[in-house]
C-alpha cells in the first residue's frame, strides 16, 4: 500500500466517526486530555503511543464503557455521548478487547452464535413454542456462522472451546465476533499482540478483506511494521494528549513522537 | 447421555403411582415435584446467567398467596381509604394468576436489583424475600398472618365439554405435577438453546464482550428473571392448592437455600441439574428420617453442600456427562456448503 | 409527637445502635479484605450468646470474665472456619465462597440446635433490675453496660486497625492484596486474623445482647440480615460506614416500631438496603469509586 495516494484518498472521504475534544478523568488523575481526531469512512486509522498513553481508555470512551469528562464521540451524525456500549454496536461500532475477548467456556461455534445476536430476531414467544420462523431463522443463524468462521480461517475449530484455542487464534476468534455482529467500523485493539510472524500476515490479508467491504478500521497496536504498514493514517498520543497525526511516513519522522518513543525505550531499559 | 433418556426417566416416572402403594412416598414425591420445579426456575437465574438470586422463595410464596386468596376471596381495607373485596374464584384461575403475579413481581426486581451485582445483587434479594415474609406475617386482615390460609380449595382441571375434574387423589396431583415438570423442562430447553438462552450464557461467560457484541444485558437479566419467577410463583400455587393451607413460614431462607442446594448439586447450568439434585435432597429425608431428627439432617445436607463446592463445584450431571462422554467426542462438522461462502 | 417519648427513642437507638455497629464492623471488615460474603456472621453472634450462657450459667463462671469467654471462643470458632473452609478456596470467586459460607452457617445453626434446644435461654446479668432515670427516659443499668463495652469494643478496633503493625498489614491487604503479598505481607496469616477478628465482634454483640434478650437458635438469622443492612448502609468494606450505618439502622428500626408497627420493626433494615442500592449503590458513605 502507497502511503502518499491514501493519505489523499483520506482527505475525500466523509467522515465516519469524530473524536471532539475528549477528556477523561479520573478523580485527579488525567487519562486523556482534549483529545481531536477523525476517521473517515473505510479508512484504516491507528492509534499508537507508548504505554499508559490513553489508547484504551479512548477506546472505551468511543464504545461507551466510559463517559468522557469532557467532549463527545460523532459516529456517522449520531452523537454517542450517554449510549450503553450495546447502544454503540447497534449502530454499527464494534470494538475488540485488548486481553480475553472470546467466550472461554463456549465451543468457538457457539462464540460466533453469540455475535451473531443481532443478526436475526425471534420472539421470545415464538422460540418458548419454536414456531416454524424460529426454527428457520435458527437454521439461518447457522449458516451465517460458518460464513464467518470461513472468512477468519478458523472453521477447523468450530467445535474446540473457545478458550483452548492457541493465543494467535482466540484474537481471531475475537474478531470473529466483532464481525459477526455486521460492523460498519471496527475498532482492534492490539489484535495482533502475541502473534507469530506468520499470524500476522495472515491477519493483516484479514484485515484487507475486512476493507474490501468498505468497513471502517481504527486500530491500536505496538506492532510499528504492520502499522505503518497497513494505516492509511496514524494517530499518536502520549500522556493522553495527541502530539502528531498524518500518514505514516510523516508520523514516522515527526521529532516529538520519536522523543515520546526514546524517552519510553530510556525509561524501561 | 443419549436422546431416549429423557423420555424413559419420563416413562418411568409416568408409571409410579401403578405400583407405589406407600401413599407418604407418593406424597414426598409431589412435594419434591413441585420443588423441583421451583428449583428449575432458580437455575435459569441461577445457572444460565450466573446471578446467585437467594429471594427465590418470595416468588414461590407470592405465587401460592396469590393463587390461594384468589380462590379464597379476600376483603381488605387499603390505607383506611377504601375497600377491596374479592369473591372466590375457580382455583384454576388462582394458579395463572399467582404465576403472572409472581412474573410481574420479578419484572420489577429485576429491573431494580439488576443495576447491582454480585454481593449487592445476593443482599437485595435476600432483602426481597424478608420484606415479603414480614408483609405476609403482619397483614393480617389479607393474609391472616401467623394464623395460616386454611381451606384453599384443590385445582380443578378440565376442558369445556370433556368434563372436569378436581384434584382430591394424590395421584391425580402427581400427574399435574409432573406434566408441569415437562412443560417447564421443554421451556428452558427451547429457552436456552435459543438466541435469549445464548444471551444469557454470553453474560455470564463475559459481560462486557457481551455488550460488545450488542447483546442488552440488563434486558436479558429481565427476561430471565420473568420467566424463573413466574416459574416460581406456578409452583407456589401448585403447592398452595396441593397442601391446601400455606403460613408465612412458607418465606423461610432456608426454602431458598434448599433450591440452591438442589441446583448446585445436581449442576447449575444444566437441563437435568436441578432434577438430579431435586430428587436427591427431596427424597433423603425419606431415608435419613428413620435414623436421625431434622436438625442432624440440616447438618448433613450443610455438610454434603459444602462436599459439593470442594469436590464437585460443577455438580453431579456435569460430572456423569464427563465420565459418558470421554469415549466418544464428536467434533462438529462444517456441512457441504461448496461454492458458498468465502473460499479463496 | 411526644417529646419525652422521642428522647426515649432516641436513648435506645444509642444503645442498640452500639451493638449494631460491632456487628457491621466485623461483617464489613471481613468482606472489604477479603471479599467474602460472610453467612456464618448471624451463627457467631449466636455462638457469643450461647458461649456467655455457657460459661456463666451452665459453668458459673463470673458474667464480666463470661463474656471475655465467649468473644475468644467467637474468635476461636471463626479461625477454625477460615482455616478449614475459606483457606483451601482463596482466589475462588465470590459466589462460591458464599455457597460454603452458607452450607457452614446450616451447620452451625443446627448443631446449635442440637445441643441447645428450641427453648429459649435466658441469661442472667448481675445488675439491678430497677432502671435509671434521668427525667423522661429510662434506662436498664444491663443496657447503658452493653453500651459501654459495645463503644469500648469500636474504639479499640479502631486502634487496632489505625495504630498498629497488624492494622497496617490488614489495611495495606485491603487496598491492593498482590501489592500487599509483595510487600511481605503475610496474606494467609492476615486472611485468617480479620476473620478472628470480625467473628470475635459478632460474638461480642451477641454475648452483650444475649441478656438483654433471650436466646435462640435462630437469632443469628436476623443478626446476619441485620449486619448485612447496616454493612450495605455503610459501603461494603467502610468501617467508619458500618459504625454509621449500625446507629442509623437502631434509629430507623425505633421510629418505624414505634411509630409505624412494631411488627415491621425488622422490615425496616430490609427497605433501607433495597433503597439505599437503588439509589446510591455503594453505599451511602462512599467515596466515588474509581473506574478502569
Amino acid at each position: 500500500m502507497n502511503a502518499p495516494v491514501a493519505a489523499t484518498a483520506a482527505l475525500e472521504r466523509p467522515v465516519a466517526l469524530s473524536i471532539e475534544h475528549v477528556a477523561v478523568h479520573f478523580g485527579g488523575l488525567v487519562a486523556i486530555s482534549d483529545l481531536h481526531f477523525t476517521v473517515g469512512e473505510g479508512e484504516l486509522v491507528s492509534l499508537i503511543g507508548p504505554n499508559g498513553a490513553g489508547k484504551t481508555t479512548a477506546f472505551n470512551v468511543i464504545t461507551g464503557f466510559l463517559r468522557p469528562t469532557k467532549g463527545k464521540v460523532v459516529y456517522r451524525g449520531t452523537p454517542l455521548t450517554g449510549l450503553k456500549p450495546h447502544e454503540v454496536t447497534k449502530l454499527g461500532l464494534v470494538r475488540t478487547f485488548q486481553r480475553t475477548s472470546v467466550f472461554d467456556s463456549c465451543t468457538v461455534f457457539e462464540n460466533v452464535l453469540m455475535g451473531l445476536h443481532r443478526r436475526v430476531h425471534i420472539g421470545l414467544v415464538a422460540t418458548i413454542l419454536a414456531l416454524p420462523s424460529s426454527t428457520r431463522a435458527e437454521a439461518e443463524l447457522r449458516e451465517q456462522a460458518w460464513d464467518i468462521l470461513r472468512l477468519v480461517g478458523i472453521e477447523h475449530r468450530a467445535s474446540e472451546l473457545g478458550g483452548s484455542l492457541p493465543y494467535g487464534e482466540q484474537r481471531l476468534l475475537g474478531v470473529a465476533l466483532a464481525l459477526a455482529t455486521n460492523p460498519s467500523a471496527l475498532l482492534l485493539d492490539e489484535p495482533v499482540s502475541g502473534m507469530n510472524p506468520t499470524e500476522t500476515g495472515n491477519f493483516v490479508r484479514l484485515l484487507a478483506k475486512i476493507r474490501e467491504r468498505g468497513t471502517t478500521i481504527l486500530l491500536v497496536e505496538h506492532d510499528m511494521p504492520m502499522v505503518m504498514g497497513i494505516s492509511d493514517r496514524v494517530v499518536v498520543l502520549n500522556n493522553g494528549r495527541l502530539i502528531a497525526e498524518g500518514p505514516p511516513s510523516v508520523v514516522q519522522n515527526d521529532p516529538e513522537v520519536i522523543r515520546a518513543y526514546l524517552g519510553q525505550g530510556a525509561k524501561s531499559a | 447421555m443419549t436422546r431416549l433418556t429423557p423420555i424413559i426417566v419420563l416413562l418411568f416416572f409416568a408409571s409410579v403411582p401403578w405400583w407405589l402403594t406407600d401413599q407418604y412416598l407418593l406424597h414426598t414425591l409431589i412435594t419434591t415435584g413441585i420443588f423441583i420445579l421451583a428449583a428449575m426456575s432458580l437455575n435459569l437465574l441461577l445457572g444460565y446467567t450466573g446471578q446467585l438470586s437467594l429471594g427465590h422463595v418470595a416468588f414461590f410464596g407470592i405465587g401460592a398467596y396469590t393463587s390461594a386468596l384468589t380462590a379464597l376471596g379476600f376483603d381488605v381495607e387499603l390505607f383506611g381509604l377504601f375497600r377491596v373485596v374479592h369473591e372466590p374464584w375457580p382455583p384454576v384461575l388462582g394458579l395463572l394468576f399467582g404465576t403472572l403475579v409472581a412474573a410481574l413481581c420479578g419484572f420489577v426486581i429485576g429491573k431494580l436489583s439488576f443495576r447491582v451485582r454480585g454481593a449487592y445483587f445476593v443482599i437485595v434479594t435476600i432483602s426481597f424475600a424478608e420484606v415479603t415474609r414480614l408483609v405476609s406475617l403482619n397483614w393480617v386482615e389479607l393474609t391472616q398472618g401467623p394464623l395460616a390460609l386454611p381451606g384453599i380449595p384443590p385445582l380443578t382441571i378440565g376442558f369445556p365439554g370433556l368434563g372436569y375434574m378436581t384434584l382430591w387423589e394424590k395421584t391425580e396431583n402427581y400427574y399435574v405435577v409432573l406434566a408441569f415438570i415437562v412443560l417447564a423442562y421443554i421451556l428452558i430447553k427451547r429457552l436456552v438453546n435459543s438466541r435469549f438462552g445464548r444471551a444469557m450464557i454470553a453474560l455470564k461467560g463475559n459481560e462486557s464482550l457481551a455488550t460488545s457484541v450488542g447483546i442488552d444485558v440488563t434486558r436479558y437479566l429481565v427476561i430471565a428473571a420473568i420467566v424463573s419467577a413466574g416459574m416460581a410463583g406456578c409452583a407456589g400455587a401448585l403447592y398452595a392448592h396441593y397442601i391446601q393451607i400455606i403460613d408465612p413460614m412458607i418465606f423461610m431462607f432456608l426454602n431458598t437455600v434448599t433450591m440452591v442446594i438442589m441446583v448446585i448439586t445436581g449442576g447449575k447450568g444444566t437441563l437435568a441439574g436441578p432434577l438430579v439434585g431435586g430428587l436427591i435432597f427431596g427424597l433423603a429425608p425419606v431415608v435419613l428420617r428413620s435414623y436421625v431428627g431434622p436438625e442432624i439432617q440440616w447438618i448433613l445436607y450443610g455438610l454434603l453442600m459444602i462436599v459439593v463446592v470442594f469436590v464437585l463445584p460443577q455438580g453431579i450431571v456435569p460430572a456423569i456427562e464427563q465420565w459418558f462422554n470421554r469415549t466418544k467426542a464428536e467434533p462438529l462438522r462444517e456441512p457441504s456448503v461448496a461454492g458458498k461462502g468465502e473460499r479463496a | 409527637m411526644n417529646v419525652d417519648q422521642l428522647l426515649q427513642h432516641l436513648a435506645n437507638t444509642l444503645i442498640m445502635g452500639g451493638t449494631y455497629a460491632l456487628l457491621g464492623i466485623g461483617l464489613t471488615l471481613i468482606f472489604g479484605i477479603m471479599r467474602v460474603v460472610n453467612f456464618t456472621h448471624g451463627e457467631l453472634y449466636a455462638f457469643g450468646a450461647y458461649g456467655l450462657y455457657f460459661v456463666s450459667v451452665v459453668l458459673g463462671m463470673n458474667f464480666y470474665v463470661s463474656i471475655l469467654f465467649a468473644i475468644a471462643g467467637g474468635m476461636v470458632l471463626g479461625a477454625l472456619i477460615e482455616l478449614v473452609l475459606l483457606r483451601p478456596k482463596r482466589g475462588a470467586d465470590i459466589d462460591t465462597t458464599m455457597l460454603l459460607m452458607i452450607g457452614a452457617w446450616i451447620v452451625l445453626q443446627n448443631t446449635e440446635h442440637l445441643a441447645w434446644g428450641s427453648i429459649a435461654k435466658s441469661i442472667p446479668s448481675p445488675f439491678p433490675t430497677e432502671p435509671l432515670v434521668i427525667g423522661p427516659i429510662s434506662l436498664s443499668w444491663l443496657r447503658i453496660f452493653v453500651f459501654g463495652v459495645a463503644i469500648l469494643l469500636i474504639i479499640a478496633t479502631y486502634f487496632l486497625i489505625n495504630r498498629t503493625r497488624l492494622g497496617n498489614a490488614m489495611r495495606a491487604t485491603f487496598q491492593d492484596t498482590d501489592t500487599a503479598a509483595l510487600m511481605g505481607v503475610n496474606i494467609r496469616a492476615i486472611y485468617t486474623m480479620t476473620f478472628a477478628l470480625g467473628s470475635g465482634l459478632a460474638a461480642a454483640a451477641g454475648a452483650l445482647l444475649g441478656p438483654v434478650f433471650v436466646v435462640t437458635p435462630t437469632m443469628g438469622d436476623l443478626a446476619s440480615l441485620k449486619a448485612f443492612a447496616i454493612v450495605i448502609l455503610g459501603g461494603l468494606g467502610n468501617i467508619t460506614g458500618a459504625t454509621i450505618g449500625g446507629f442509623i439502622l437502631a434509629f430507623v428500626e425505633e421510629i418505624g416500631a414505634g411509630y409505624i408497627s412494631s411488627g415491621y420493626r425488622d422490615a425496616m433494615g430490609f427497605l433501607i438496603i433495597i433503597v439505599v442500592l437503588l439509589f446510591r449503590p455503594t453505599g451511602i458513605f462512599a467515596r466515588v469509586e474509581r473506574i478502569g
